[in-house]
């Protein structure tokens, strides 16, 4: 029994970066439509800036800050720059974009920050409280908790109770008729696209203090779980993705303690989670069906 | 001085020319129809207007220039544009889209305007949870007015509103169209295959061919004109 809700609390941990990097994605599929497959890489990036900033001497949480403030920036840069010109084209060429930062940012990750592994330090105090049944409950694991009811919180404030989040939604529902209200929607997708940055980098931070090293493949299998997350959740519900990426962290954890067969290739089962998703129920566990009469 | 004016305006899409030389004229306080055939460069004339697309000419809305401005801008100055196909966000909620109407606005009487707008189309207010792209074509219709309305717009621009629509809603349509111009005093331009429906509640009447005005004049005379009719309007 103790493994048991040890090995959950280990899942709820993974799952909470695995929502992190899920809500990500969600928020620049919600706003701009795109699915972007190099989160997980510019999640990297910011994560090592943040460690190059506390290793000035920078407290953990202003690091972290500092970086999201400039992933935000960047974001909203790369959207300008290298998604913009693609309007109005395949959306195969967006994916391709998104697939050539991948590779990009991970090359420019190892040429400016070397290859070998750094130590992020944890941005949560050390310890442990009591938890149920004689088992204890790491502090960071709370934290990470927080931080992520927290995210999820100011996300749905900002995108249901706020104009600019009407904005956002408008922009993503109708383009061309959110222009012909008065909508800025240029400026709307640079906005989704540094918000959804500022909130990976954030998600990069944390997961790079959790594990024991940072390098340039950290977020590679992270990304993977988060699509797993975000396909779970529905893709455009943030709530989805949150509930999604804990699920997926606790089966996760249980299938390593439990499932020897899979020994190694844990990797297999948000991959077919992937799969079964798009074949059974393609909208996910919380997305829209998509109903449209004319 | 008119609301809107079109001088010699000219242009289209890419290297296709689609407008020549459109004089056009939107009273304040009127309705002006323009009719005319599939390709006539209806549509093409309010997308200029609303700076979708760029042309050459002039356009004057309220004696400024708006030429070059993007649809963006031209919205702000209380232009609102109801586009084919309704421009409705599907996804989002009749409230949400009526408040997107709204985002522009600094007054405090948005929530008075939304109630008044619920109680003239009770439909949109029974359903303002729900998914706007759920309703019916009469009822998306309904919300795209009322969703431009929000904007407290001095000139609306409709795009074949009646495109699509039963004939009772049609009617229905017209009837607050009318109502609108009259009560509010709103100027409207409205383009309209339609042409009985839309000469009745209009003021001035344009006959669009081939991006040319090719006739115009008051809309009981366009309604009465014979030769009009039969040429132009094939009904």
């Amino acid at each position: 029994m103790q493994l048991f809700i040890n090995q959950i609390l280990n899942g709820i941990g993974n799952g909470v970066v695995f929502a992190s990097v899920a809500l990500a994605l969600v928020l620049v599929f919600r706003t701009t439509g795109v699915l972007n497959f190099a989160q997980g890489e510019m999640a990297l990036f910011s994560a090592y800036v943040s460690w190059k900033l506390t290793t000035t001497g920078m407290p953990v949480w202003a690091a972290i800050a500092v970086s999201m403030a400039l992933s935000f920036v960047a974001g909203a840069i790369i959207e300008r720059t290298l998604i913009r010109p693609m309007e109005g084209r395949s959306p195969l060429n967006v994916v391709i974009i998104t697939l050539g930062l991948f590779l990009g940012i991970n090359a420019l990750v190892q040429l400016i920050f070397g290859t070998d592994p750094q130590t992020m330090p944890s941005p949560f105090p050390e310890g442990s409280v009591p938890f149920l049944a004689d088992t204890r409950i790491q502090k960071d694991t709370i934290g990470l908790m927080l931080v992520l009811l927290v995210e999820c919180l100011a996300l749905w404030l900002l995108l249901n109770r706020t104009s600019l989040g009407l904005k956002l939604r408008a922009v993503a529902a109708n383009p061309d008729s959110a222009r012909l209200h008065g909508i800025k929607a240029g400026t709307m997708l640079m906005f989704g696209w540094g918000l959804s940055a500022a909130i990976g980098a954030l998600a990069g931070s944390l997961v790079a203090s959790e594990r024991s090293a940072l390098d340039a493949s950290l977020m590679q299998a992270v990304l993977v779980y988060a699509l797993a997350s975000a396909a779970l959740g529905g893709f455009d519900s943030i709530w989805g993705a949150v509930v999604a990426g804990l699920a997926v962290g606790i089966a996760d954890a249980l299938t390593i303690q439990y499932v020897d067969a899979l020994d190694g290739i844990e990797v297999v089962l948000p991959l077919g989670l992937i799969l079964v998703v798009l074949v059974v129920m393609p909208n996910g566990l919380f997305g829209k069906r998509t109903v449209e009469r004319v | 001085m008119s609301l809107l004016e079109l001088r010699n305006v000219a242009g289209g899409y890419g290297q296709s020319r689609v407008l020549h030389d459109i004089d056009l004229t939107v009273e304040e306080g009127h309705v002006a129809v323009v009719l005319g055939a599939n390709g006539a460069g209806k549509t093409t004339t309010l997308r200029a207007i609303s700076g979708i697309i760029s042309v050459s000419g002039e356009i004057r809305f309220d004696g400024k220039a708006i030429t070059g401005k993007g649809p963006e801008a031209v919205s702000r100055l209380g232009i609102a544009h109801v586009p084919q196909g309704r421009g409705t966000f599907s996804e989002l909620t009749v409230e949400d889209n009526m408040r997107i109407g709204a985002l522009n606005r600094r007054d405090k009487e948005v929530e008075r305007d939304l109630q008044h707008w619920y109680d003239l189309f009770p439909r949109l207010g029974e359903r303002r949870k729900q998914e706007a792209g759920s309703m019916s074509g009469g009822e998306q219709q309904m919300l795209a007015l009322a969703r431009a309305m929000m904007s407290r717009p001095r000139l609306l621009l409709l795009d074949e509103p009646s495109l699509g629509l039963a004939p009772l809603v049609t009617r229905e349509l017209f009837t607050h169209l009318g109502d609108l111009n009259r009560q509010n005093g709103l100027s409207i331009l409205v383009v309209e295959q339609n042409a009985n429906l839309a000469l009745d509640i209009g003021h001035w009447g344009y006959v669009l061919e081939t991006g040319r005005i090719a006739v115009q004049g008051p809309a009981e005379q366009l309604h009465d004109d014979e030769a009009v009719r039969k040429a132009y309007l094939e009904f």
